[in-house]
């Protein structure tokens, strides 16, 4: 592409000799040490050739020197990460609950890990955070179906709810009212007028009152004469504020008609203890831990 | 690459017409080989100015790491120093935290337009004497020129066979450069880092790898670049030769050659002959001493150019010539291309700093500057951060109040360790509680943060819902420290249900 040399006449200036409609272009010619160092890339590519996986052969592909993959980075930096932990995960081990929570170090290093782990396997049901979902209670509050202590809440977390595998599940099971027939439709009518009761709001007070009785009779067992629940055998208390599949009067009837039963897997053995501490730890820290 | 708006008035060298070309047969290369510059070794006025320059910088550069400022026992005692694993940047009595590197925009900003108003009062000054590729050319250039011989020595060094004296001289060389490339690179981790224990440990082996990597990659790079490429670096690589012809005017200080009184040039033999008698004959002997001198390897004579880097050589240069021939000084002169012309015209010439592009500049330097020395001399020492939780935006509990949650974050940046006191004020909170902290008598909370640290709080603030203020009740968050007697506020919200 190389052309004769001319001369610009207002500049004095070296043309590359192309010409678009009496337009023509001044040559500035690129220094040659520059085109050396674009060789110079080129040479240096083939080195991943050599080092990092790159060709695809018949069968295979070049694996490069080190055999270098994604899946091996990734374990080697599970590795590194699990080593950093370990000292951590060896205390974890070793203390016990109230411990850790007294220790600053082991306390923050288990809000970080628990709240990883609560994104994983957690969150889908009790919300990100713990905020909970209709029939899945929240974390946050201070109302707890089976305890809300360190050890209750690790309890929980071992054996799960409802959860047939494991023999020591947290189970109970209320009858479903209506379904079974055990009340007549006025009698659960009566009782939900009675509950409603409870948190000072409108009731038919004739329905009430013979709900009263209809309480003592089916409901008191479980969550107690005063109905303020029961936590050793998960029974809600009726007289707070917070409702976990909802506190309106629609609600709470299907609720006594058709009784409820959430279910939560048991992470003992799904997870390992240190973790389960972390969880613990987390959860017992997102604002209604006792 | 001369510009033409900026050229020298030349009635005696017309540029010549395209048709008086000689025609040339060559073809025409496509990449252009660098031609080796042997500047000459040069004495006066800016070779003085120069060498001041590239004494104090160095000296700045190499020293500054060493200085030591006492902050107290929390905080390290190294005058400057960016703790890049704490996130602190240290400048003598001051300290910036990571989320005011507005400091360091603020001083960027006054870099460049420090730059753009230097340049049109005074021409490149920067890249002549203050430029760091400048400053380590020149001092690698000194090296060589020590071991090699002056610009002819090394014109011949270069094209002779390879000698026993040849190898060891530029081995020697190239060792020298090597061992500065090496102190600089050195040197620059210094500012990262404790200097003496990480000197200490470069040496001994213990330093991590980012510091050898650093000091290999920063040692390459001088060698590269103050070694080898030189005047290549400013003509082919930096930015600022392109576009410094917006900052200049016809009235700007540069290094500019006096065509009307050097043309025509000649040999100094012809202008003996007539020298007194013909007065038209040029001053300009034609002796090549500016050009020899130059470090970028051009010809003042050919107007103001791209690759001139404006450090003055050249006039130091032409003067001692015209001292020897006695003619009068400054044919290559730093001044303005209107006093130029104007001497040229025999009419008194003029300085005028003040122009309306220096003015501009010098309001944007003192708006930037004051505006950072007013957020410096009045930064709070006390800073106060809450992220409200909204996930979820409120916590429903069993009395039916709501609570919300916040994280209360607490910059504590004085060299002693603080207690602070925390109390809400705006909202009738039914509780409030910091997690693992007890209240105060009075319902405060009283928050220890360590010196120059901060402090995180998880705090639960609730409320009845019939006295809040619909969905979102302001209220703040207040932190004071009674000894110092400041106080911090934070406004927020208190959320609640519809």
């Amino acid at each position: 592409m190389s052309t004769h040399v001319e001369k610009d006449q207002v500049s004095g200036h070296e043309t590359t000799g192309h010409e678009w409609d009496g337009i023509k272009e001044l040559n500035t010619p690129l220094p040659s040490w520059w085109v050396y160092v674009f060789w110079a890339t080129i040479v240096w590519s083939v080195g991943y050739w050599v080092v990092y996986p790159s060709w695809p052969t018949a069968t295979s592909y070049l694996t490069g020197m080190f055999e270098t993959t994604n899946r091996t980075q990734l374990h080697e930096t599970m590795a590194n990460v699990a080593a950093e932990r370990a000292p951590y995960m060896e205390r974890l081990a070793a203390l016990d609950l109230d411990e850790i929570v007294n220790d600053s170090e082991l306390l923050n290093f288990s809000m970080a890990g628990g709240k990883a782990v609560f994104a994983e396997n957690c969150a889908p049901c009790h919300g990100t955070g713990g905020s909970g979902n209709p029939g899945f209670p929240s974390l946050q509050d201070d109302d707890w179906l089976w305890g809300g202590s360190l050890e209750t809440i690790n309890e929980t977390l071992h054996v799960g709810v409802r959860w047939d595998a494991n023999d020591d599940t947290r189970f109970n099971d209320m009858p479903a009212f209506g379904r079974d027939e055990i009340l007549e439709r006025e009698g659960i009518n009566d009782v939900v007028q009675y509950v409603l009761s409870f948190t000072g709001r409108e009731t038919d007070k004739a329905a009430a009152t013979r709900g009263m009785e209809v309480f003592a009779d089916n409901c008191a067992s479980c969550h107690g004469e005063d109905a303020k629940g029961v936590q050793e055998l998960g029974a809600p208390n009726l007289t707070d504020a917070i409702w976990l599949y909802g506190g309106d009067a629609a609600t709470i009837t299907e609720t006594v008609t058709n009784s409820r039963g959430g279910v939560m897997p048991a992470w003992g053995g799904r997870l390992d203890e240190e973790t389960i501490k972390m969880l613990t730890v987390y959860v017992h820290s997102l604002g209604g831990g006792q | 690459m001369a510009m033409p708006h900026l050229q020298q008035p030349d009635p005696a060298h017309p540029i010549p017409q395209n048709d008086t070309l000689p025609e040339d047969d060559r073809d025409q290369p496509l990449y252009k080989t660098r031609d080796k510059v042997y500047p000459k070794r040069v004495s006066g006025r800016f070779r003085n100015l120069k060498w001041f320059a590239l004494v104090t910088l160095l000296a700045i550069y190499w020293i500054v790491p060493w200085l030591r400022w006492d902050r107290g026992p929390s905080a390290p005692d190294q005058a400057v120093l960016i703790d890049m694993d704490l996130g602190r940047a240290y400048f003598f009595f001051i300290e910036i935290w990571p989320q005011e590197v507005y400091y360091i925009t603020g001083l960027l900003i006054l870099a460049a337009i420090g730059l753009f108003l230097a340049t049109s009062l005074f021409g490149r000054i920067w890249c002549g004497y203050g430029c760091p590729q400048t400053v380590w050319t020149d001092l690698f250039m000194l090296v060589e020129r020590h071991i090699q011989g002056d610009r002819n020595a090394r014109m011949r060094l270069d094209k002779s066979p390879w000698t026993f004296e040849k190898i060891w001289k530029i081995g020697a060389t190239h060792l020298s450069w090597l061992v500065i490339a090496a102190a600089t690179g050195g040197a620059f981790v210094l500012y990262f880092h404790d200097a003496p224990t990480v000197m200490v440990d470069i040496f001994t082996g213990d330093a991590s790898l980012g510091v050898y990597v650093t000091i290999a990659f920063l040692t390459f790079s001088t060698y590269l670049l103050a070694g080898w490429a030189r005047e290549q670096v400013c003509t082919y690589m930096c930015p600022w030769p392109r576009f410094q012809s917006a900052m200049l005017d016809d009235e700007s200080m540069i290094v500019t050659y006096e065509g009307w009184r050097g043309e025509p040039r000649g040999p100094i033999k012809r202008k003996n002959l007539v020298r007194g008698e013909v007065p038209e004959v040029g001053h300009c002997i034609d002796c090549y001493a500016c050009f020899n001198v130059c470090p970028t390897g051009i010809d003042i004579r050919d107007g103001l150019q791209m690759e001139c880097i404006g450090c003055g050589l050249c006039i130091d240069a032409c003067n001692e010539m015209m001292d020897k021939v006695g003619f009068p000084r400054d044919l290559v002169r730093f001044d303005s291309v209107q006093n130029s012309q104007l001497r040229a015209h025999g009419k008194a010439t003029k300085i005028r700093i003040v122009r309306p592009r220096t003015v501009f500049y010098s309001i944007i330097v003192m708006l930037v500057a004051g505006v950072m020395a007013f957020g410096l001399f009045n930064r709070s020492t006390l800073e106060v951060n809450v992220l409200r939780d909204r996930n979820p935006i409120f916590v429903r509990l069993s009395d039916g109040d709501v609570r919300n949650g916040y994280t209360l974050k607490v910059l504590n940046k004085e060299q002693a360790a603080k207690t602070y006191i925390l109390t809400i004020e705006g909202l009738d909170a039914t509780d409030f509680q910091v997690i693992g902290l007890t209240p105060n008598q009075d319902g405060t909370f009283s928050l220890d943060v360590a010196p120059d640290r901060v402090g995180s709080f998880r705090v639960f603030v609730a409320a009845d819902p019939e006295a809040l203020d619909g969905e979102a009740t302001p209220f703040e968050f207040s932190v004071t420290d009674p000894k110092d007697n400041i106080r911090e506020t934070y406004d927020t919200v208190f959320a609640g249900p519809k």
